[in-house]
């Protein structure tokens, strides 16, 4: 691989950019690999990378049925904190945040990670408690947050509305190291990567249907072919349901559309991420000067990559609210993305009921800001069959009833 | 130059002149004018710079396609960015100013990077500023970021002064664009008796048509366009709207409509703009197409246009865009344009048709009019840099060799029309490759389908690929019918209008010109032009594997400016698939998204702002509290008084206040927000032992009892007083959030699991005012306002009472959540503020002293009760807080039983509730978390306990707190510490009974 | 933004006048059942891309539950039903048939 860097781009404009060579190998799939990966987005693409890695498992095919990254990593609002109140999730954002923070080096890959800082607006007495107690655990978790007074909150954010008839703003819980990304460049990155290490990528390569040899996954079946395989993962958010189905198990997993939007480009008048969940919506801006707004997922199963309007509405609204001055920016695009829903709103990073098959799954509105994290955990789960980052959020915890609720402290929105 | 021509322009009123500026400098246009018309008018050519390279930029188009001529609109609180020249009406006074340069337009810093653009490709960031780590974050970060966006934000402290406002609309059948396809399609359906809402974007009807000619039932397009509306105005079940765009098309035929009311008169009274919010059981997309723009080098160059465009400045608007203009075409439409400028006496020194062997009449007439025609021909170069000074020709097919050079100030190119498709494939609708046409097409086989599954919408005219005017009417007439169809109006077989147009030859597709145009030329071969996306940007993504179209779209920004790629997306992809040496289809389309053009967020928030922005809840005492100074804490929708704070209090002070004088003597509380639920019917008592964990069923008739509702996943989920009201009635108390959960609850269960169990609910919150009479005199000033007996005996704890009070029908409950003798006195809602203003008025002479939610909160605390959404959060369980005792034992089953069972809730080993007392008499801090021994797997710091609830009591005179800690009860006695919020400084606890305050409930039970 | 008719009142509501409710026809399981029986009652969900049956109510309108038929990629709504029922009704389950022959969901067909 020719290493990035300004003067590989100055070599090659001398040349009119005709020697760069392909970001990533168009693989054929061998017959066999030590692991298999369903799923090139974000998530899959970083587990194989970190396989590589940390294990030094190479033998490593990324199955995609569409294009690299055009799921969910590809479509939401690039949002990476780790300001989670329970353990669990504080441990593996945070781990995936600060995986971020040398991310583009370790690609040699620029992914733009801008650590411009998060802040949770807190507009009720409750909220403010929540995020006080937020900050107290993350104290001890190693996070780095900060509850904050409106004062602070008008300095981070000179376009908010601290006043507002309705919600007044209280205070926030600020993560002064959180950010964001380039979404694509990320799975762009670690594609690359992965190539590198000689794991095959393997695009427009449908599974339809998973090969067992009584409890014990043996391969895949694919529209390029059977592959076999002692491993196997599975990270198609969206459609792990499905894939599961495939494997022969279930999942406490629902489907649903999530959307967000783009206001037309402004220079730059937003330094940070603002969430503000009493009134259901966040925004940042891009390094392309776009509003970058996300707004609520619908409450019914769905497959459309669109979703309702009224979301889209509720959102707005409570945007024009907080932050009156976008009321005459006007919304350029909004699409939709279709986000796993657990039966505690957490992901399930697991074995499953069938031997080698590993499931990571159920994201839901918050999957970007984990991908590294998920990555190196999952990758350690797969190689050894136990990882502190993974092994809280198991299959099993629902059969026990040990939930990991981030509702608690307000913390739903992502 | 740029002028205006002594006469035409059939949109002008040029006896109505209008004032406006552009950057600072006096412009005048007519009445009628867009900006981009007025400012062609004036000579200015250069309106913008583009986004990366920072090139001059002149306008491109004339409508709603334009990616370059974007303005500052207004200043102060009205100025919005990012207003495409070509779509804003003029009015006198209009304030424009061009976007992305410093210091000025003419004179650019960031111009710098047009010389840098071999160092900056497609990508260029991806593989740059990677090392060292800290100048990205510090230096290079910051710096793309404030290079970054388009037009000028907004002040930070702008408000909007202007209104939006929502409309409603249903409609058998909506037809999207009033050209003639459009006014031909709601004819027919009106005809047909449907109901018909006809929408256009712009402020005219007939889209193109009148610009391009021909014949309508003889009539001249502009009579007949007339006739038309004339028509459908008379019609009543017609309505129709200009400056009305459609937006986006939704699931199950809703479409969004964005009407602009005042953009064009800012004066005027009302909204600025509506939000139509329409169902429509059809939908016609008569959304006409667009002209594709040429790559060759220099095809940014302002001066440079589309010959669709020349043509409407010049028919439209009476601008000729240049002296002297050169027509480039793959088609015969661009002749038109040769045509007319010639007509207007303007030069048109060549026509360059690609085609080896030209058009059809329309090159003819050209050829008649003595318009020199070279065919096979193409342009290599424009030459000029603020402005086109001319033209390299060559031949189409080689690599550029020059042939001549033609002097020209304007370049007027067509590379064919691809049909509006946007709103088609809003919800789904596919599209299939037209080869002869090269364009992709609605493939009405694969429609978008609606609640019925069958299609509701069906694309007309020219969006639907029927780009000459007799075939573009004919199939407006079948969309129309086709709607009106199917929804049930039979349409009759009325005459399409005959029509009289030229016959046009086949266009030949052209994706780079000429074909084989060497690097030089393809580097300054534009096809995004805000973005600066060019001809060798999508070859390098295709070299660098970028296959996929949504690959090459995102890494090289093609087709994400403001314009969403209108005039880009098929240029890229075509360019795209020849990298890739593949058929345009198999490369495929990037995925259509709402809204068609950008829309304002003001108008998608419509009314609900400042305090609309949602509904109030107002208790009946709730002017009482705003009359006397209260402090509101927003509760759900409710306001609740926080504390009544008087003249130099502090709110600390006042509730230290409030306290003290509750349970010195008497405090008043409004608990009119509180939840109340009757369940009512004869499985009433079967149906309340589901709810709750305790034995409700048991409950004697007359009273009351504290009860603990979980979810079926176990969590406890709300609290209360149940009041037996007679054997068939319960009266359900929730916690003021809970109500409309609550009650959604209980229908849940009733109506999908328990259907056969005769069993009523009604949320009765708001029938009832309801006021907390607490402390040592509470019984006085009841017995003061006469009517019931609330003596020990005759009301003992836990019990109600229907009487009257002080002449008001009352309820009374003698319940207390303070630990003080306290009744709750429930008035039908209409007199609760006669209730409380004379309680307010017996109780003076015990200093009554009305108290917010802040004293009751610490009243409940110092007596050890539990808070919802304080000691609870979603993941407790009643086992948790020691309230086993409201758990019956003697119950087979209620909600949450089964998940209690789960082995890591059926277990000792949990976080449990006590009481922290500090041991210095501090405030612990709230949602503090004790740290232990010892850290995670992932390295955070073990954890014992959390504290749930912490308060100054003042009538303890020092801190109190309640927490959940590991194995708590069993602890009783010891001392832990709790962290602040630094994580390192703690603060030292004993481990207590949770209850602080007359633990044997002196003061409750007298 | 689908509209479904609410069965009870026969409004064609909007969706904003209704409330999703999750997967229809779910047994409950109580206390004495066994731990992977509640869990799948409590957790585990169909989720098929295609015929699914929901439940929703008509919140802000009659107030009632109902179930509905629904295409998880098309969004056709079959039908909608009476939510007191402990199955799709025959004359729906043929007319899903004759839309999409040789459709499953769960053990129904």
């Amino acid at each position: 691989m020719k290493r990035y860097s300004v003067f590989a781009v100055a070599r090659q404009a001398l040349s009119n950019h005709q020697g760069w060579e392909r970001a990533w190998r168009n693989a054929t799939p061998k017959k066999r690999y030590d692991v298999v990966i369903v799923g090139a987005g974000g998530h899959g693409l970083a587990t194989a990378y970190y396989l590589g890695k940390n294990f030094g498992i190479t033998n490593v095919a990324v199955i995609e049925k569409g294009w690299l990254g055009g799921g969910n990593t590809g479509r939401n609002t690039t949002i990476i904190r780790s300001n989670y109140l329970q353990d669990p999730s504080a441990a593996i954002y945070e781990k995936s945040r600060s995986l971020y923070e040398t991310m583009s080096q370790d690609l040699n890959y620029n992914v733009m990670y801008s650590p411009r800082g998060v802040l949770m607006l807190a507009q009720t007495e409750h909220e403010v408690r929540g995020y006080r107690r937020t900050a107290n655990a993350n104290a001890l978790q190693g996070v780095d947050t900060e509850f904050v007074s409106p004062k602070r909150v008008k300095e981070i954010v000179p376009i908010i509305n601290l006043d507002g008839p309705r919600y007044p703003v209280l205070g926030g819980l600020w993560q002064a190291r959180a950010g964001t990304a380039r979404h694509d460049a990320v799975a762009w990155g670690y594609a690359r990567a992965c190539s590198d290490m000689g794991i095959d990528i393997i695009q427009k390569c449908e599974v339809t249907g998973v090969r067992r040899d009584g409890d014990r996954v043996t391969g895949v079946d694919t529209t390029k072919g059977q592959i076999d395989c002692d491993k196997l993962g599975i990270l198609v958010a969206g459609h792990s349901g499905h894939l599961a189905g495939m494997a022969g198990f279930r999942l406490p997993i629902e489907s649903v559309a999530l959307q967000a939007l783009v206001s037309e480009p402004i220079k730059p008048i937003m330094d940070c991420v603002v969430m503000a969940n009493t009134v259901h919506g966040y925004m940042s801006q891009s390094d392309k000067g776009e509003m970058v707004i996300g707004g609520g997922a619908d409450g019914y199963n769905n497959y459309t990559q669109r979703g309702s309007f009224h979301h889209i509405e509720e959102t707005v609204r409570a945007l024009v609210e907080t932050f009156p001055m976008v009321s005459r920016l006007k919304m350029l695009r909004q699409w939709g993305g279709i986000v796993d829903m657990t039966g505690d709103r957490s992901p399930i990073l697991s074995k499953t009921p069938v031997e080698g098959v590993f499931i990571n799954c159920g994201w839901g509105t918050g999957g970007f800001k984990a991908i590294p994290g998920s990555g190196w955990g999952f990758a350690e789960l797969m190689a050894r069959g136990t990882s502190p980052l993974c092994d809280e959020f198991s299959l099993g915890r629902f059969r026990e009833g040990r939930f990991i609720d981030e509702s608690v402290a307000a913390g739903v929105a992502h | 130059m740029s002028t205006r021509l002594s006469h035409g322009g059939r949109l002008t009123d040029r006896s109505t002149p209008v004032q406006f500026t552009f950057n600072g400098r006096s412009f005048s246009g007519y009445a009628g004018d867009t900006l981009a018309s007025a400012l062609l008018a004036g000579d200015q050519m250069m309106m913008g710079r583009s986004f990366k390279y920072h090139r001059p930029r002149g306008v491109v188009s004339s409508g709603a396609e334009e990616p370059n001529a974007l303005v500052n609109l207004g200043q102060g609180d009205t100025h919005e960015p990012n207003a495409r020249a070509t779509t804003t009406e003029i009015f006198q006074g209009l304030k424009a100013s061009s976007q992305n340069h410093w210091p000025s337009l003419e004179y650019d810093v960031g111009a710098v990077n047009a010389h840098l653009s071999r160092f900056l490709p497609a990508g260029f960031y991806y593989k740059m500023f990677i090392h060292p780590r800290p100048l990205w974050k510090h230096v290079y970060e910051p710096f793309i970021r404030q290079s970054a966006g388009l037009g000028k934000a907004p002040h930070p402290e702008a408000r909007d002064p202007d209104t939006y406002e929502h409309f409603y609309a249903y409609t058998d059948v909506l037809v999207v664009g009033g050209g003639v396809a459009g006014l031909q399609a709601a004819l027919e359906a009106g005809r047909a008796g449907a109901e018909v809402l006809l929408l256009e974007q712009t402020a005219h009807w007939g889209g193109r048509t009148p610009v391009d000619g021909g014949e309508i039932d003889g009539l001249d397009p502009d009579a007949w366009i007339e006739k038309a509306v004339g028509e459908l105005e008379a019609m009543p079940n017609v309505r129709i709207r200009t400056r009305t765009m459609g937006a986006g098309i939704y699931d199950h035929g809703y479409v969004l409509g964005y009407e602009r009311l005042t953009d064009h008169a800012p004066g005027q009274p009302g909204p600025r703009h509506r939000l139509w919010r329409i169902r429509a059981k059809q939908v016609v997309t008569a959304t006409g197409a667009i002209e594709r723009p040429l790559a060759f080098a220099g095809n940014d160059i302002p001066g440079v246009m589309l010959a669709s465009a020349v043509r409407d400045y010049l028919v439209n608007y009476g601008v000729a865009v240049g002296d002297r203009t050169v027509v480039v075409t793959t088609n015969d439409d661009g002749y038109r344009t040769a045509i007319a400028l010639k007509r207007a006496g303007l030069d048109v020194p060549a026509v360059l048709d690609a085609r080896e062997y030209g058009g059809g009449a329309l090159m003819d007439q050209a050829k008649e009019m003595g318009i020199r025609v070279e065919t096979g021909r193409g342009i290599s170069k424009v030459k000029g840099g603020k402005r086109v000074t001319g033209v390299a020709t060559c031949g189409i097919a080689g690599s550029g060799a020059l042939i001549d050079e033609i002097a020209c100030d304007c370049v007027a190119m067509s590379g064919g029309w691809s049909p509006v498709v946007n709103l088609w494939s809003h919800c789904g609708g596919k599209l299939f490759w037209d080869e002869a046409q090269a364009c992709f097409r609605p493939d009405t086989d694969r429609a978008p389908t609606g609640a019925d599954g069958k299609p509701f919408v069906t694309p007309a005219g020219a969006a639907n690929g029927y780009l000459y005017l007799s075939e573009t009417l004919s199939d407006g007439a079948v969309g129309g019918r086709t709607a009106a169809t199917a929804t049930g109006h039979a349409a009759g077989d009325a005459a399409v209008p005959e029509t009289s147009a030229p016959v046009e030859a086949a266009p030949r597709p052209v994706w780079m010109m000429p074909e084989g145009a060497p690097y030089e030329y393809r580097a300054k071969a534009w096809l995004d032009y805000q973005n600066d996306v060019k001809v060798t940007d999508v070859q390098l993504a295709a070299r660098e594997g970028f296959e996929s179209v949504e690959h090459t779209k995102r890494y090289t920004t093609l087709g994400m400016a403001t314009d969403q790629g209108k005039l880009s997306n098929l240029n890229g992809l075509a360019t795209l698939a020849n990298a890739l040496g593949e058929e345009i289809p198999q490369v495929g389309t990037t995925t259509f998204r709402p809204p068609y053009t950008p829309i304002s967020m003001g108008s998608i928030a419509g009314e609900a702002r400042g305090s609309v922005f949602q509904p109030l809840r107002r208790t009946p005492m709730h002017d009482w509290h705003e009359a006397h100074g209260v402090q509101w804490e927003p509760v759900g929708h409710w306001r609740r008084p926080y504390c009544f704070p008087k003249a130099g209090e502090s709110s600390e002070q006042a509730v230290h206040r409030e306290i003290t004088a509750t349970r010195d003597s008497l405090g008043l509380l409004d608990a009119s927000t509180l939840g109340k639920i009757l369940v009512k019917g004869p499985d009433a008592g079967r149906f309340m032992d589901m709810l709750y964990t305790n034995l409700m069923s048991k409950l004697a008739v007359g009273r009351c009892r504290y009860g603990l509702m979980c979810s079926e996943n176990g969590f406890l989920s709300d609290d209360g007083v149940v009041a037996r009201l007679d054997e068939d009635t319960f009266l359900v108390h929730t916690t003021t959030g809970g109500a409309d959960r609550i009650h959604a609850h209980m229908e849940e269960w009733l109506q999908t699991e328990w259907w056969d169990w005769q069993v009523y609910t009604a949320n009765v919150t708001e029938q009832y005012a309801q006021v907390g009479v607490v402390g040592p005199n509470a019984r006085k000033v009841l017995e003061k306002l006469g009517g019931m007996d609330l003596s020990a005996e005759a009301m003992p704890f836990m019990t109600w009472a229907d009487g009257t009070l002080g002449g008001l029908q009352a309820r009374v409950f003698r319940i207390s959540f303070s630990g003080e003798l306290s009744f709750e006195v429930a008035v039908p809602a209409g007199q609760g503020r006669a209730l409380w203003d004379t309680l307010m008025e017996a109780g003076a002479e015990f200093n009554a002293t009305p108290y917010g939610t802040e004293a009751l909160h610490v009243m409940r605390a110092e007596k050890g009760f539990i808070m919802i959404g304080d000691e609870t959060d979603g993941t407790v369980i009643p086992q948790d807080l020691g309230l086993d005792w409201a758990i019956s034992k003697k119950k087979d089953d209620y909600i949450g039983k089964r998940a209690q069972e789960r082995s890591f809730m059926d277990n000792a080993d949990r976080w449990k509730l006590v009481g922290l007392e500090t041991l210095d008499g501090s405030v612990l801090p709230d949602g503090a978390y004790a740290p232990t021994d010892g850290k995670t797997r992932n390295g955070q710091r073990n954890t014992q306990g959390r504290v749930t609830s912490s308060y100054f009591s003042p009538t303890l005179g020092k801190g109190i707190a309640m927490g959940l800690v590991h194995n708590g009860p069993d602890r009783m006695g010891e001392v832990i510490s709790f962290a602040a919020a630094d994580g390192t400084t703690m603060t030292e606890a004993r481990i207590v009974n949770a209850v602080f305050f007359d633990p044997e409930g002196k003061k409750q039970n007298v | 933004m689908l509209t479904i008719q609410c069965p009870h009142c026969g409004v064609q509501a909007e969706e904003t006048e209704l409330s999703p409710g999750g997967e229809a026809h779910l047994s409950r399981f109580g206390p004495g059942s066994e731990d992977q029986d509640f869990e799948a009652y409590l957790f585990f969900r169909e989720n098929p891309k295609g015929v699914h049956f929901e439940r929703w109510r008509h919140v802000h309108g009659c107030g009632k539950w109902f179930h509905a038929a629904r295409c998880t990629v098309t969004m056709e709504v079959f039908g909608t039903y009476s939510a007191q029922t402990t199955e799709p009704p025959k004359a729906l389950r043929d007319k899903i048939s004759e839309k999409r022959p040789g459709w499953t969901w769960r053990d129904i067909a």
